[in-house]
């Protein structure tokens, strides 16, 4: 146990150096966040977008964040969105799965939206077949079920290594509380590519590169 | 979710007397497991570590007795996924007990009475609470959290409870709208966020040692 408890923190350790920088300057933003404006997450989000830096609305780097998470959203929504209305695709057992998830998606995007106001960028245009790769994606249910599952990892993943950075700020509660919710999605979508739904005792950040560079493809 | 102010901070305390006996003679001037040792700000993390630790210390143990004395008409895929679950849960409170080191709260009396372990419904109903209840607790606790690393590793193991939540609900339900997270997740699509004073009494009735926490302003 102590072996694997090393190695854990060698795989997380990489990613540890920016964030704790990150850290230490967020420690100021968190004192200069009145804190009657720490209430519940919905609200937070949206007092944080119009009241809690009136000046120069959200701190960039929690603009950054936010469109960056806003963008991953996007692309989930709209397959889920093109997955469910899909004739034929999704068998029926499953469908109450994809449309509950697919709601989360775009509730997850109804949310950023709101809480970035004006700064929120635009949804991309996307290729859910990756250039061809995966023409069947929307005919073919065992490729749609997979894409869905690396959507989700790569949600989970895209969220947890943007913790660090949105630390001592209210938004990091609501950021959690998505992240916790992509990572019930994985979990239910990855059994039905017959893969188990967790990966290891502890799950792995990834950096905002990484993650764009999985979900580039997708991006038309 | 109002007492999440940096004003309010939570922190714990252990109303076992040894226990805050054997704690109040080692910790840390500023770690608030007892009343006479309160928090002021920017101390807390040891205290928010101890109470993963609790919850982990409670889930390791459960699932350790479940997969100890499986119950009734338990499949070789339940087993597998339990008994995967049950090394999580081991995982996650050794290496908490280990960054907390000297700082970490002793082990918890756990009291599963209340659990009929040899039958499918009650074992698997108590997984659905205890999951849920670490997710909403670690989504809680992020933000009590001032170390960035203590950060990392609590996203790192609040994700693994979400998988093992939805693992728990495809058991009892299929994989529907449970599965997703069902009535756990508002309508904004959020999970639950918890102070460990909505936690620690839905914990309470498992655990002997008695844990509370008290929100000091």
């Amino acid at each position: 146990m102590t072996n694997q408890n090393d190695f854990i923190l060698d795989a997380i350790d990489p990613d540890l150096g920016e964030r704790i920088d990150m850290g230490k300057r967020s420690l100021f933003l968190r004192r200069a966040v009145p804190a009657a404006l720490l209430a519940s997450a919905p609200l937070v989000l949206a007092a944080a977008s119009t009241e809690a830096f009136a000046a120069g609305g959200l701190p960039q780097k929690v603009v950054d964040v936010l469109n960056f998470a806003l963008t991953l959203e996007y692309l989930e929504a709209a397959f889920y969105k093109a997955g469910n209305s899909s004739n034929g695709l999704i068998p029926s057992k499953y469908r109450a799965l994809f449309r509950t998830i697919g709601q989360h998606e775009t509730a997850h995007v109804a949310l950023l939206q709101h809480a970035l106001g004006s700064a929120a960028v635009k949804a991309p245009k996307v290729d859910f077949t990756a250039g061809g790769k995966y023409a069947d994606v929307f005919s073919n249910f065992e490729t749609f079920a997979t894409l869905s599952a690396t959507f989700e990892d790569l949600g989970v993943a895209a969220y947890k290594g943007q913790a660090g950075n949105l630390a001592g700020t209210p938004v990091l509660t609501t950021a959690l509380q998505i992240h916790s919710v992509e990572a019930r999605h994985a979990s239910a979508v990855r059994p039905l590519v017959g893969k188990a739904g967790y990966i290891s005792a502890f799950d792995k950040p990834k950096t905002k590169k990484q993650v764009l560079a999985a979900a580039t493809p997708f991006l038309a | 979710m109002s007492d999440f102010t940096p004003t309010r901070r939570h922190v714990l305390k252990w109303t076992g007397v040894a226990t805050t006996l054997a704690i109040a003679g080692s910790v840390l001037p500023n770690f608030g497991i007892s009343q006479a040792l309160a928090a002021d700000l920017g101390s807390g993390d040891i205290g928010v570590l101890n109470y993963a630790y609790a919850l982990e210390q409670l889930e390791a143990a459960f699932y350790t007795q479940v997969v100890k004395t499986p119950y009734k008409g338990i499949t070789k895929a339940e087993l597998r996924t339990l008994t995967a679950i049950r090394d999580h849960e081991v995982a996650h409170r050794q290496f908490l007990k280990k960054a907390l080191g000297k700082k970490a709260i002793p082990g918890l009396e756990v009291n599963f009475s209340a659990i009929d372990f040899t039958s499918r419904k009650s074992v698997l109903g108590t997984a659905d609470v205890f999951e849920n209840l670490g997710i909403g607790a670690y989504n809680g606790a992020g933000q009590l959290i001032e170390n960035v690393d203590y950060l990392a590793a609590a996203g790192s193991i609040v994700s693994v409870e979400a998988r093992h939540a939805a693992a728990i609900a495809e058991m009892l339900s299929g994989a529907g709208r449970e599965a997703a997270g069902g009535d756990h997740v508002d309508a904004n699509g959020l999970d639950a966020a918890y102070s460990p004073a909505e936690v620690l009494p839905k914990a309470a009735p498992f655990i002997k040692t008695p844990v509370t926490a008290n929100s000091l302003v």
